[in-house]
């Protein structure tokens, strides 16, 4: 295929995811929207006021960045997830089999879907979090690239959990059991300074503190963790399975007989 | 003349180690309309699974229009059109979206796939349903909606896998005109169908396929020459309270209560007209029977399976 026709066939998949969840906006845009502001209402301003000042920033400041970088986690995990799975249980993915699309066209299509998705409810709970407190940005370029290389990945990772998917159970086991996990050890909600020595060592295998931390050094200038070490993990991270999705179409794993 | 498809030495084991094909070679010309018929299992859907993609083959070759699926796989595509077996499109998206996509994976942009999917919903009478969820067609609306999407970036060979299964006569027929029209515009076309009624009154040649192997692969004529008895359908003026008994012929009434008389390669229809004559039964029209080439398929696959059974009795 020429590029001119790889462009259509790239933008035709976007196109089509952003049409999906759009579509079906109750249930992709406006559950992150309640949960965080009653995120924002309990623990930042309710039991917030009562823990005072954590990195030099009241309690609602300090969580802002990690609740939004929770959001783009999930959304652009479950983007991908559902709606390739879903292609698969109804065989529509059959549709993009028979066609010239190379696989790589496929696996950018999906992933830049569930990036808009992910990041269209970053901006949704950012403007929410205004409501509740104020945001100074301390890196621009340092917000932005963290938060678009964190949701490609998780966009890779819920392409890859679509791919191994045999049932619909096994496309919740993974956000259910790993990733809410993960994140909510991340450092949403705390300082790993504030744990035990040992338990400060554990956090530190956790990938998402990383992002977390790296996006709230983005915002406001405080970071667990070296922001730049943060970046490189997610490139490296982003790297190993966008070579596992792209293996994993070529050989049709799930997909072909 | 080239060929649409080439296929040699194609073989394939699913990862239970059943051998669903077993090297068939089959090539199907240009412009063709070709029928791969064969019993439930046989290998049709497999065969054209491999061709689009949608199965990995384990040895052989495909070639469609001369580009090799291993070496041009997306060449190969771009000559491709496919109407699966079931249905496979997002049930939750409109018409017109559906096929307007489908164009955009080929690299079609929206404002050329929207006049091809105008045209081909217009042809398969679906331009009225275009703002219509999938979910709320009827089944043969579906099944046109695959033509139409299949057709879209206007391919040159178009397979169609059990293409009016399910669907009612009248729109049966539509779909064959409308295909013989397609075929008659330069469009080459496979299909498979349980109706060999279908195959016998599109194709022009037809591949039969039982176990992984290909039975019999020929032109149609060849193959109706195959038979040595041909059945005639007689309406007769009044319904026929009892079969009668004719000299030298087989007869017996059908489910519609017309007469069907088996004749002999050769024998004249004469004597047979005499005889109803004589006994006062008036025959108002006639017509041979369709399904002339289900009688040889099945005959072909019972042979096909009497050898296995003594294969395996041999091995014994």
């Amino acid at each position: 295929m020429k590029l001119d026709a790889l462009w259509v066939a790239f933008y035709t998949i976007v196109l089509r995811e952003v049409r999906r969840f759009t579509r079906i906006w109750p249930q992709t845009l406006l559950p992150p929207a309640v949960t965080m502001t009653l995120y924002f209402i309990i623990f930042g301003n309710l039991i917030g006021s009562r823990i005072g000042e954590m990195g030099g920033f009241n309690y609602m400041q300090f969580i802002v960045p990690g609740l939004i970088m929770m959001a783009v986690i999930t959304n652009s995990y479950a983007n991908v997830v559902s709606s390739f799975f879903s292609m698969k249980f109804q065989r529509s993915i059959e549709e993009l089999l028979v066609s010239p699309v190379p696989n790589w066209v496929i696996l950018a299509g999906y992933v830049t879907g569930g990036m808009a998705r992910g990041l269209g409810i970053g901006v949704i709970v950012t403007a929410l979090s205004l409501a509740f407190t104020q945001l100074s940005i301390h890196s621009f370029p340092m917000v932005v690239v963290t938060v678009f290389l964190t949701s490609a990945l998780f966009a890779l990772g819920g392409f890859i959990n679509a791919m191994l998917a045999t049932k619909f159970d096994d496309i919740s086991i993974v956000p259910t059991f790993v990733l809410t996990p993960l994140t909510y050890l991340g450092g949403v909600f705390y300082s790993i300074d504030m744990l035990p020595g040992f338990w400060q060592g554990v956090s530190m295998a956790n990938p998402i503190l990383y992002m977390v931390n790296g996006f709230r050094f983005g915002i406001l200038g405080v970071s667990d963790v070296n922001p730049f070490v943060s970046l490189g993990m997610i490139l490296v991270f982003i790297v190993v399975l966008a070579f596992v999705a792209l293996r994993m179409l070529e050989r049709g794993k799930g997909i072909r007989h | 003349m080239t060929n649409a498809l080439e296929i040699e030495g194609l073989t394939k084991t699913y990862g239970d180690g059943f051998q669903a094909l077993k090297g068939i070679d089959l090539h199907v010309r240009e412009g063709d309309f070709f029928a791969l018929l064969g019993p439930n299992g046989a290998g049709k859907s497999t065969t054209l699974g491999i061709v689009c993609s949608l199965v990995n083959k384990t040895a052989g070759k495909v070639r469609v229009f001369g580009h090799d699926i291993d070496t041009n796989l997306a060449d190969a595509k771009l000559n491709l059109g496919v109407v699966p077996q079931e249905f496979n499109f997002n049930q939750f998206e409109k018409v017109f979206d559906i096929v307007t996509t489908q164009a955009g994976y080929y690299g079609i942009p929206l404002s050329r796939a929207s006049v091809s999917a105008e045209k081909y919903l217009k042809k398969l009478g679906l331009w009225d349903k275009r703002n219509t969820p999938a979910r709320m067609l009827s089944g043969g609306m579906k099944r046109r909606l695959m033509i139409a999407r299949a057709l879209v970036h206007e391919p040159k060979l178009l397979i169609l896998d059990e293409p009016t299964a399910g669907v009612d006569i009248e729109l049966r027929r539509s779909m064959w005109t409308f295909l013989e029209e397609m075929n008659r515009e330069g469009t080459t076309i496979i299909l498979t169908t349980h109706y060999l009624e279908e195959a016998e009154a599109l194709c022009r040649n037809i591949a039969i396929i039982d176990h992984g192997k290909i039975l019999k692969h020929t032109s149609k004529r060849e193959l109706l020459q195959q038979l040595s008895v041909e059945t005639f359908v007689l309406d007769t003026e009044k319904e026929l309270s009892g079969v009668p008994e004719l000299d030298d012929v087989i007869c017996r009434i059908n489910d519609e209560g017309a007469l069907e008389v088996d004749v002999e390669k050769g024998q004249a229809l004469n004597a047979v007209f005499a005889q109803l004559d004589q006994l006062g039964i008036k025959v108002v029209s006639m017509r041979t029977k369709a399904n002339r080439l289900e009688e040889l398929f099945i005959r072909m696959v019972e042979e096909n399976a009497a050898e296995a059974r003594k294969n395996v009795e041999g091995a014994a």
